[in-house]
This record gives C-alpha cells, structure tokens and sequence, in this order.
C-alpha cells in the first residue's frame, strides 16, 4: 500500500491523524526550525517525544521537519532540533539546507534522511545528487513536476519519492521564494511563515473586503461574500489591460483521482499539507485518503472525493500534475 | 569591492543581446557572468551570440563566467547543464543539480539563486570547491557579515546583489504565458515583448512585481547605494549588478565611481535609470524587501 503521510500541527492533531489511519505524521519543534512556524502550533521536546511514542505504540511513524534554512550566527537552534529529534526517537527528519543535511550526515548517521520539497529537487540529477552525498532515502517531490516527468524521475533514481495529493498549493519552486519576506520581511526559508497573519489586515471600502498583505492589496471581494486569506500568489493583480489571478487562482490540490497514476510512477509515499488546519480537517482528510490507498491497493477504483468542501475557496486543481497547468 | 554583472534574466534580440555585451565590455566592471538563467526555451533564439561575447569580454579583461538554468527539470536541460561544466570556463551554479556534474576538485561559483543562508552551508560548498558565492538578495546585513567572514575564512569571495530587479521566485508555470491565455509549451515567446519584464500592480494601483516568464521579481530595483560602506567594512568582495535594457553603462559607472571614493549624488544617478520604479534596500536594511531606507 502507498504510505500516506498526513500533518500533525499540534500533539491532539497527531493522535488524530494516527487514530484516523495515518501511515506516518509529519511535524515540527515550535521554532523558526521549521516551515510551518505559526503562533500556537507545533510541539516542545516533551510533546514531541509523547506523540512519537504514541504513533509509534500504534505502528504509526513520526517525519520531524527542520525544513527551514539555518539563520546565519544562530545554527545551535537547528543543530539542538537534529539532536533532540534522534533522542525522541523519530523515524526520520525532513531537511532541506546543504549545511544541515552535511551536519546531519556527519553527527547523527542512523537518523533517517528526507529530502523537504523546500529543497526544490526537481530532477534525477538532483535527488542523485542528494542521495550519493548525504544519504537521503527519500525526497519529498516540488510541486512543479507532471505525472510524466515523476516516472521518468523513478526510472533514474534509487531513492523513494513521496508526493503532494491534498491542501494548499505552491506555485513557485519551493524554498525558492522570497516574494513574502519581500512583502512583509517575513518568508518561508528564513521564518518558516508564509503571508504571515501578523501582516494581514483587512478592510472594508466601497461596499468591498479588501485584504492587505504588508500593505499591498491582495484581494477585493464583494463586502458580506468569502473573502479568501491573502496569500500572496494566490492573489488579484492587474498588468497591463489584465486583471486577474495573475499567479494562481486561490485554489487547493487535490489528486485523489491521479493516485493510481502515482502509484504507476513508482511514488511511494502520499503527502497531505497541512500542519496549520483543525484536527476535524485532519481526521476527515486522512479517513478519506487511507480509503482511497487502500482502493488502490486493492485494485478499485478511487472514491469520488468526498473534500470538495474542505479546499480553499472552493475550488480544487490537479495543479502541475497536469502539463496544461504550466 | 568590485563590480560583477549577473546573467540577463530577460528575453532580448540577438541585437539587443549583442550591443549589451559589446557596450559592457568598456564598462568598469570586473567580471560578467552570462548564459541562459530563466527558461531554457529562450536559448536557441541567442545562443550562437555566446561565444562572441565571451570573447570580448575576455579581451576587455573581464573575468567571465557561465550561468546554470536557475530551474532545471527537463531532460534537454539537464543535458545542457553537463555541456555547460565541459566549456571549459567557470562556471556559476544557480540550480544544485549541476553539482552532480561538476568533478571534485574543479573550482565553481555560486548565484544568488542557491540558498546559501549559513556559515554551514558555506562550508560545505566551499569545501566542495565554490570560489565565489553571491548571497540570496533575501538575506539581512548582520547574515551578509558573518557570511562575508566566514568566506574570507574559506577563501571564499562573497558577493551581494547590488543593484537590479530582485528575483523572488521561480516557477514550473510561465506566468508572461498565463496573462496571454496561453500555456508554456504554446507561449510564442510573449516574454521578448518586455525587455524588462511586465509589472504587476496591485488592484489599488500599487507598484508591486514583475514577470519574467516563469520567473518573477520585484518591481522595485534593489540598490546597495546606502550600505556600500557597511559591505565593504564586511569584507564583502563584490557587488552584483542585474542587466536591464537601458542605462545599464550608467549604473556601472555610477557605481563604479561610488567604490573609487565619489559616493555622492550616487542616488540620485541610479534613480535616473529606473525608468520610474521606486529603488528599495529593506532586504539589506529594512524591515521588508520593498522598503527603501533613502525614505
């Protein structure tokens, strides 16, 4: 069966995901060592060692993510978050700075590698690259690859690969952007947040919700009507004689029907986003997509997907699964 | 300090391509890096002008080095990056895949597109044979300080972006496509129609980004101006300049009389070849990337 990898924000959301069928859970120390560092998430080192211990009496396994890029000056926080994760007992840590994975490799030699999406390794050289020089078992695929191109990569690679099927959607190359911190002096690679809440303001003008994003006008929505988060590629913006979602419409990936594709591609792993969302999401997420392996394992074919209602604003994509996305 | 003018990130005509380099090499800069950055379709359309360029650059005196792809997926990219390490001259890294191909032992560069934010990585890269390192354009002056000590420690030359469009993202969508309703693989080279990309604006009118292809940047030019003396006092060995379509010899002799001791009036200079976009520093100097510290 493939493995399904799901989210775990919080200890609760991490016995959810493991009551729910999770395969293995993926989270993170409560500091700037990882990229999902929102206020009142993620876990201390005695949480973190309590919830591996719970997965792990249930046969589940515990992915600890240190998939930020270490401040300069201040490494000891992201050395402390290696050390601490081998003596909780995790199965794995989810890396994706060069120094980090050198230092990993070199000090904790049976701690199980993966390669974050925010390294960005987009082809089989690349994740040969990783593999032979730091030992990484498994890479966490960018979202910019086609089903096409993620069986090519299997065919050339020793290595797992572990996919994105479900919640929110990059659309630039992961690890990659500063479009946040270039907005808000806030980004990913060096805060671990992404169009951070504490920039967010919204607005009420001309009968319209506007959200701003560091001051810069993200969306306009008719006043009373969902008005979607302002993340910033996911955006309205006018070019020219244009004017529209110039980057990404504010749409979520779902690629519940393209599992036995993935599957075919050689994909091991199933990767669900979503550290930030509730434990109700969690549990009703991971039900659905521990049927849906098991559909595929058994050779049915893939239920329809009962999590239209949980995608942002509504609207699902198999985003760049597909090449017309492009 | 010297100066180091970066690949072109935009799509020029091969005559527009050829009067750049031609001009560049009597500009007061040390060394060039050209190639294809951005998106590999471009290439063919100005390839054969490679090595014409190198060459009068190199007899300009000019250090001259060879871009990676700054996103290598496709198997024709992949095959262009091992062609490129085999041309004999430097090479500056801005995707790792080309690691796999670099021998140990042979010297590299890096480009502001690999994510070098510790002394860690530094280390690791320059033990792996990196000479120059351009830091990402994201990173703060106290980062740039203990990264510039930490390369003189390696012998590592370590370089800031100095002056251009920042690059902020890139991507496996062309966005130039996208705004003509277009797919990539059917984009009719709509990137050539903006030398120096197309601005994005926010509802509100706000001057906010650029799309380059699949690339995007800010709209905002980035200028080291005010904190040549903090860099320099870091030990930081160069500073990168981005090529955009007009005035590009003005903003290397202005900055190239700045280091030579003429700072003043060096703003206003550089604000005269915006072509109207506001110049910001908040990545070195501000709180975020957009702001400008000259108020």
């Amino acid at each position: 069966m493939m493995e399904l990898v799901c989210p775990a924000g919080t200890p609760a959301a991490l016995r959810t995901a493991v009551d729910a069928g999770a395969h293995a859970v993926y989270c993170g120390f409560a500091d700037a060592t990882n990229a999902r560092n929102f206020p009142g998430l993620n876990f201390n080192r005695d949480e973190m060692a309590a919830g591996i211990r719970y997965a792990h009496a249930r046969g589940a396994k515990v992915l600890v993510a240190i998939n930020t890029f270490p401040q300069a000056g201040n490494q000891g926080l992201w050395h402390a978050a290696l050390a601490d994760a081998e003596a909780a007992g995790a199965d794995a840590v989810i890396l994706a700075d060069l120094g980090l994975l050198a230092r990993a490799a070199e000090c904790h030699p049976g701690l199980r590698r993966h390669l974050s999406v925010q390294a960005a390794a987009a082809n089989a050289d690349a994740i040969n690259f990783y593999a032979e020089t730091f030992g990484v078992k498994r890479v966490v695929l960018p979202r910019v690859l086609t089903v096409a191109e993620i069986t090519a990569i299997n065919r050339a690679i020793e290595v797992e690969t572990e996919a994105f099927v479900f919640g929110g959607l990059c659309v630039m190359a992961e690890g990659r952007c500063s479009l946040s911190s270039y907005a808000t002096g806030r980004s990913p690679n060096m805060n671990g947040v992404c169009s951070p809440a504490s920039h967010v303001v919204y607005a009420q003008e001309r009968g319209e919700t506007v959200a701003r994003l560091g001051g810069f006008t993200i969306h306009r929505t008719p006043a009373g009507g969902p008005a979607p988060y302002p993340t910033l590629c996911k955006g309205c913006f006018t070019s020219g004689a244009q004017t529209g979602h110039i980057f990404e419409d504010p749409v979520s990936l779902d690629a519940t029907q393209l599992i036995p594709q993935l599957a075919r591609a050689g994909v091991t792993a199933l990767k669900i986003e979503g550290r930030q969302r509730s434990r109700a999401y969690v549990a009703e997420v991971v039900r659905s997509f521990r049927a849906a392996v098991e559909a595929q394992a058994a050779g049915r074919p893939m239920p329809e997907s009962a999590l239209r209602r949980l995608t942002e604003g509504q609207a699902a994509t198999t985003g760049a699964y597909a090449k017309t996305w492009r | 300090m010297d100066l180091t003018v970066g690949p072109n990130p935009f799509f020029w005509s091969v005559e527009a391509v050829r009067d750049f380099y031609a001009c560049l090499a009597r500009a007061p800069v040390a060394r060039v890096v050209l190639g294809e950055l951005v998106c590999s379709k471009r290439l063919p359309f100005w390839q054969d002008e490679i090595p014409g360029a190198i060459e009068t650059l190199r007899a300009a005196g000019k250090e001259v080095a060879l871009s990676t792809l700054a996103l290598i997926t496709l198997p024709r990219e992949r095959r262009l990056t091992r062609d490129l390490i085999e041309m004999g001259l430097p090479v500056e890294v801005n995707d790792l895949t080309a690691l796999r191909f670099i021998p140990d032992g042979m010297p590299f560069w890096v480009g502001p597109l690999v994510n070098v934010y510790n002394e860690g990585t530094l280390d690791w890269l320059a033990d792996r044979g990196a000479r120059r390192i351009c830091l990402p354009p994201e990173l703060p002056m106290g980062a740039v300080e203990i990264l510039a000590e930490a390369g003189r420690q390696r012998g590592v030359a370590v370089e800031v972006w100095g002056h251009g469009r920042v690059p902020l993202a890139i991507s496996g969508r062309c966005y130039h496509a996208r705004l003509h309703d277009r797919a990539k693989d059917n984009c009719q080279f709509v990137c050539g129609e903006d030398p120096d990309g197309r601005p994005v604006e926010t509802l509100d009118g706000q001057a906010f980004l650029t799309v380059n292809g699949v690339q995007t940047l800010s709209q905002s030019v980035a200028s080291a101006a005010r904190q040549l003396g903090l860099l320099r006092a870091a030990g930081v060995a160069s500073l990168r300049l981005s090529p955009q379509s007009a005035y590009f010899s003005d903003i290397c002799e202005a900055y190239a009389g700045a280091l030579g001791g003429g700072a003043a009036g060096l703003e206003s200079r550089l604000a005269a070849t915006t072509g109207g976009a506001a110049l910001s520093d908040g990545f070195l100097a501000g709180e975020a990337g957009v702001d400008w510290s000259g108020g």
